[in-house]
């Protein structure tokens, strides 16, 4: 029983890390331009098969091949932000929701017309697959390493945010996008790094998804996708910390809840949507969130 | 040092300027006085690359600056204070003043600037760890104020620096603003208070809607007639 439930507990840390990963780029592309980027689910599906390809067609070894697909991701979202977001700057905020729908249909579609729609494998990396017995339960290596690169990719992001010229920036323009200008920044500078660290995150978090869940396909960042935005919106839209606790709390929540009513399986993904409803009535700022004050 | 020619801004149609010359000297502090909407914030706003004109032309030291980008406005020294002070408040009182030295990497200067500014709001170090959305209104004026010094500015631009703040207060702030000029920072002023703004101002313009309609002296203008009737709140004394 116990030991069952270390294993859930273990499951549910590295999915909630993997969500709170994604989340953070919603958040911090709505905490600057104050969109809902809906491409970032399929920013974070390409992601796994820049990596996928890199072992499987140009037979890079793993490291090398995960690093170049993190940087391959992280400049298409600077890519998709020049050509569908930044010649809407002035323009209605339904318009860029509507391009950012767009280039998420637009990367699906490319994806089933260019890799097929049909699953790959994600290539098996050894390593990550041997097992660790921890008080009588093994557990897969990866399970550790997941949340290990979370930790580590969230301290740096805090640093960078909190400590540097340019996260001093990047707050300057969440916060008064003109005034930031008057002070000198260059504003779509800070929105085009913005995306390179919002995409280097899903990134990450989709290799190590590849590796997790070893099935990849081309619809496979619809659904995790809805889902870190439900986890930025249950931490606070706009809030980092806000995503990492709403990712978690998604990530573990769903799999607690499902071992201990299995017969509720099927409802797996619908948790998520209800967590969201509730936060919506109780609580529309979220658990971190701040109370929004609209400029005029 | 700052010379303004015939421009014109419109706003989908709707023209907020009309056509305005203005002339900054160097060293100076010149004063734009004039009514809600008469188009003092656009000009600013325009000098500052942040509104994009009609038609005219903006020159800065003898260079066309026309249409620039905000960035490189403000690298050549020329900084605004914003109406309303739009300091950033969930930063501190510290960043806050950091991020006016943005475009700057003479960190030892800036330093010395931070000194300054310190010597000259005393509250501004007092308060430098509190986020500034906690300050009152006269201290986040001051902070606008201190975090435009930051940038080493050669001309600064004050957008209402009086508004809605208490009458002591804003006289010291206009105190501080006459310091600063004698500092070697030229000032375009522009304010609803024109009572104060003329009374410190070597230069004053007029604006109403869209257009110039007087140009002179401080002092002048505080005597002129139409003057004191429409912007000092005195009656026009009758000549018998």
């Amino acid at each position: 029983m116990s030991s069952s439930f270390l294993q859930h507990l273990v499951n549910g840390i590295s999915l909630g890390s993997l969500y709170a990963l994604v989340a953070i780029g919603y958040t911090m592309v709505y905490g600057i331009l104050r969109l809902i980027n809906f491409a970032h689910g399929d920013i974070f599906m390409m992601g796994t098969y820049f990596a996928f390809f890199g072992i499987m067609t140009f037979h890079l070894p793993w490291p090398l091949a995960f690093i170049v697909a993190i940087i391959a991701t992280a400049l298409l979202g600077m890519l998709i932000e020049r050509a569908a977001y930044k010649p809407l700057r002035d323009a209605p905020k339904n318009s860029l929701l509507i391009s950012a729908i767009g280039v998420s249909f637009l990367l699906e579609n490319l994806a089933i017309y260019v890799f097929s729609g049909k699953p790959k494998a994600f290539p098996n990396i050894p390593l990550f697959a041997d097992t660790l017995g921890v008080a009588g339960v093994k557990i897969q290596f990866i399970s550790f390493f997941i949340p290990t690169v979370t930790l580590i990719f969230l301290a740096i992001l805090l640093y960078v945010i909190n400590h540097t010229k340019l996260g001093m920036a990047m707050r300057a323009v969440s916060k008064d996008y003109e005034t930031a200008m008057v002070m000198g920044i260059d504003t779509n500078r800070i929105i085009s790094i913005t995306f390179v660290i919002g995409s280097t995150l899903a990134a990450v978090g989709a290799i190590m998804w590849g590796i997790r869940y070893t099935q990849i396909q081309p619809m496979m960042g619809v659904m995790p996708g809805l889902k870190c935005f439900v986890a930025a919106v249950v931490g606070g839209i706009g809030n980092i910390k806000g995503a990492v606790v709403g990712g978690f709390i998604l990530g573990l929540g769903e799999v607690l809840l499902i071992a201990a009513l299995p017969n509720m399986t099927g409802y797996r993904d619908a948790f998520a949507f209800i967590l969201l409803i509730l936060i919506l009535l109780f609580r529309p700022t979220g658990i971190l969130g701040e109370k929004i004050t609209e400029k005029v | 040092m700052l010379k303004i020619e015939n421009l014109t801004v419109s706003y989908g149609g709707i023209e907020a300027l009309k056509g305005i010359d203005l002339e900054v000297p160097e060293g100076s502090i010149v004063t734009l006085i004039g009514a809600n909407g008469a188009g003092k914030s656009t000009t600013l706003r325009t000098i500052m690359g942040l509104v994009k004109c009609k038609s005219g032309k903006i020159t800065y030291k003898g260079e066309d600056i026309t249409g620039a980008p905000s960035p490189s406005i403000v690298a050549k020294g020329i900084t605004l204070v914003p109406e309303g002070r739009r300091v950033f408040p969930d930063l501190t009182v510290l960043e806050n003043l950091k991020i006016g030295a943005y475009l700057r990497n003479d960190h030892a200067q800036i330093k010395k600037d931070l000194e300054w500014v310190y010597e000259l709001f005393p509250r501004l170090k007092e308060r430098s760890w509190q986020l500034a959305g906690t300050l009152s209104g006269g201290e986040q004026q001051m902070l606008a104020v201190g975090r435009a010094l930051m940038s080493r500015p050669k001309i600064m631009m004050m957008d209402e620096p009086s508004l809605g703040l208490a009458p002591l207060i804003v006289k010291s702030i206009f105190s501080i603003i006459q310091e600063i000029n004698k500092n070697g920072v030229t000032i375009l002023l522009i304010e609803q208070n024109a009572n104060m703004a003329l009374r410190i101002a070597d230069w004053g313009y007029v604006l109403e809607t869209g257009k110039i309609v007087l140009a002179g002296k401080g002092q002048d203008l505080l005597q002129n007639e139409d003057v004191k009737s429409a912007y000092l709140g005195k009656k026009k004394e009758k000549k018998d």
